[in-house]
């Protein structure tokens, strides 16, 4: 069951959507978060949500894997729509039934707050489903580069960023262990009210804190063992570098998102 | 030499095999046709158990034996109920433990499982807590608990005085022993260790040996030794079972199992240390059965062939 988690998940391809340097997909994104929430017509909607179509198209990521990625966000995606679609005062009153109410205003911010969350996130998963998180770290870290001249530790975040992810799947399963040995001896974890419930999580919490902790020791033996002492001076094995491709790509994403803003001039 | 001759636990074992055989021991664990299917319907669609049947008699102690990924873990797994089968069944006193999978916290109790690297599950603040969490998850309180906690710690050997210590400033070989003791008192029927020595230092690994060894003496209870390690399997177990590749490949006492070492071998599995020195000698010519996984087997296979004249 604590595998169906796909937070940052990597499905290898050798599209071109797999091909493009991390940076610039990190940059469309953003360009295309930006779009997101310029967009106000159902133009611009249809355009950007046609965009994604056909990223997703070329990435052959599955729809289905794009879907599943949206599941842990539902509770959020309906809340956000549902308090929009009662709470929202507009000119017209579609429904009234007692205290409760749907405005035209509201009906109408509900359809396109959810549909801005869910673009949104499919978006951002999408790159995440197409770009392996070294690479994605290492994108960051250059894009980032500039800031180092403002002191800000931008390697030693990128370094912190990558052994966070590589963990990730390692503790996952480590919680899968812990939690068949607690169950071999006899802990239950579905039965019992919220205290107990609880309660039944420290025999599973302690023991990945503890291997937490001795695997952060343990690599930070291992990184000084081989004389790391941060990003001063050092080289890359596979340094990023632009191609046609990343030029296209961000041509076209600056047009769309300069289409959207347009089209925002005019009120659609 | 004489003085492991002396206190050679293997006559013991021995005896326990031949018991066996001529009382035919009832069946405490009967495994039915198990598969196991890992991620069925989608591409990455691998059966780590494949059609497996056999039993496990009461009183015994087994050894299974195979190579990573022969499917050992997923059948252990299946064993006490922490997975299910896709297919077959599994019965516990004649009964199928999924029978009522509401109750397969029972079925728990009864088989107990050590997993690999036991220690990293401690958790309590002290050692004697840690034991106590699973009788108490079985309801126990009081004297009868603390019966239990202090009989399973002697069991494994931790002194009175380390009972009441955080488990965490014990070494890696008590914390293993602490771990193994957790299950121990939950007195199963059935006790499953997944690799115990793992990483342990040879006497490490032998002490911790004896001591099971010696529960399994004290207690008659049924014992199930998963390992890599071949020697440790001929010196302690009564019957091997030899899985490859999701399948059972072979089962029969130490002496019958050895006595194929060369399917062993070509199943990319190891013979004893000892096993090996007596195939060689045999290639060399010696009129000796290579069949043996001791050390005194071997010396009196020498003695014999000596006695007939041959060459030594």
């Amino acid at each position: 069951m604590l595998k169906d988690i796909t937070l940052g998940q990597f499905f290898p391809g050798d599209t071109v959507a797999h091909k493009l340097d991390p940076r610039t997909k990190i940059l469309l994104v953003t360009l295309y978060i930006i779009a997101l929430f310029c967009a106000k017509s159902v133009v611009s909607y249809g355009l950007l949500a046609l965009t994604l179509a056909v990223c997703v198209r070329i990435s052959r990521v599955g729809v289905r894997a794009l879907v599943r990625g949206l599941k842990p966000v539902l509770f959020i995606i309906l809340f956000t729509g549902l308090l929009n679609l009662f709470f929202t005062p507009g000119t017209r009153y579609l429904v009234e039934w007692g205290p409760v109410h749907i405005s035209d205003t509201g009906l109408h911010n509900a359809i396109f707050m959810v549909l801005r969350i869910m673009l949104l996130i499919m978006g951002t998963f999408l790159m995440t489903y197409t770009t392996s998180p070294i690479s994605l770290t290492d994108g960051l870290e250059r894009l980032l580069n500039g800031l180092k001249r403002l002191h800000v530790p931008v390697h030693e975040l990128a370094m912190m960023m990558s052994i966070a992810l590589r963990f990730i799947p390692t503790l996952i399963e480590e919680t899968d262990k812990i939690m068949s040995a607690q169950k071999a001896r006899g802990a239950d974890f579905e039965s019992g009210n919220l205290m107990q419930k609880a309660k039944a999580l420290i025999p599973i919490l302690v023991p990945l804190f503890i291997s937490a902790f001795r695997r952060a020791d343990e690599l930070a033996v291992a990184m000084e063992c081989r004389c790391y002492h941060g990003g001063e001076g050092r080289t890359k094995l596979h340094v990023l570098q632009y191609a046609r491709r990343d030029w296209v790509a961000l041509f076209l994403g600056g047009a769309i998102t300069v289409g959207v803003l347009v089209l925002r001039q005019f009120g659609l | 030499m004489n003085g492991r001759t002396e206190d050679c636990p293997r006559r013991h074992w021995e005896s326990a095999a031949a018991r066996k055989e001529r009382e035919d021991l009832e069946s405490i664990l009967q495994i039915k046709h198990l598969t196991h299917t890992y991620g069925v319907g989608t591409p990455f669609q691998r059966s780590a158990v494949e059609d497996m049947s056999f039993d496990v008699y009461s009183g015994e102690f087994l050894g299974i034996i195979g190579h990573t990924g022969s499917g050992k873990s997923t059948l252990i797994q299946h064993l006490n109920g922490l997975l299910k089968p896709t297919s077959g069944q599994i019965l516990l006193n004649g009964k199928d433990i999924w029978a009522e999978p509401k109750k397969i916290r029972d079925v728990r109790f009864q088989v107990g499982l050590v997993f690999q690297y036991p220690e990293y599950q401690l958790f309590e603040e002290t050692v004697y807590k840690d034991i106590a969490f699973g009788p108490a998850n079985m309801g126990k309180t009081g004297e009868e608990l603390d019966h239990c906690v202090r009989e399973a710690a002697k069991l494994v050997g931790i002194r009175d005085d380390q009972l009441f210590k955080s488990p965490f400033e014990l070494s890696g070989g008590q914390k293993r022993r602490v771990a193994l003791a957790g299950v121990i008192a939950m007195e199963p029927q059935v006790l499953i260790l997944d690799e115990p020595t793992a990483g342990l230092d040879p006497a490490g690994r032998e002490n911790l040996l004896a001591n099971i060894r010696d529960y399994h003496r004290n207690k008659q209870r049924t014992i199930v030794l998963v390992s890599h390690s071949m020697d440790e399997i001929a010196q302690n177990v009564d019957r091997i079972l030899v899985l490859k590749s999701a399948h059972v490949l072979m089962s029969g006492t130490p002496r019958e199992v050895f006595a194929r070492a060369d399917e062993l071998i070509s199943a990319g599995l190891d013979v004893p240390q000892v096993t090996r020195i007596a195939m060689r000698l045999k290639e060399k010519g010696l009129p000796i059965d290579p069949a043996v996984y001791t050390v005194q087997a071997l010396e009196q296979e020498l003695l014999a062939a000596r006695k007939g004249g041959a060459p030594c």
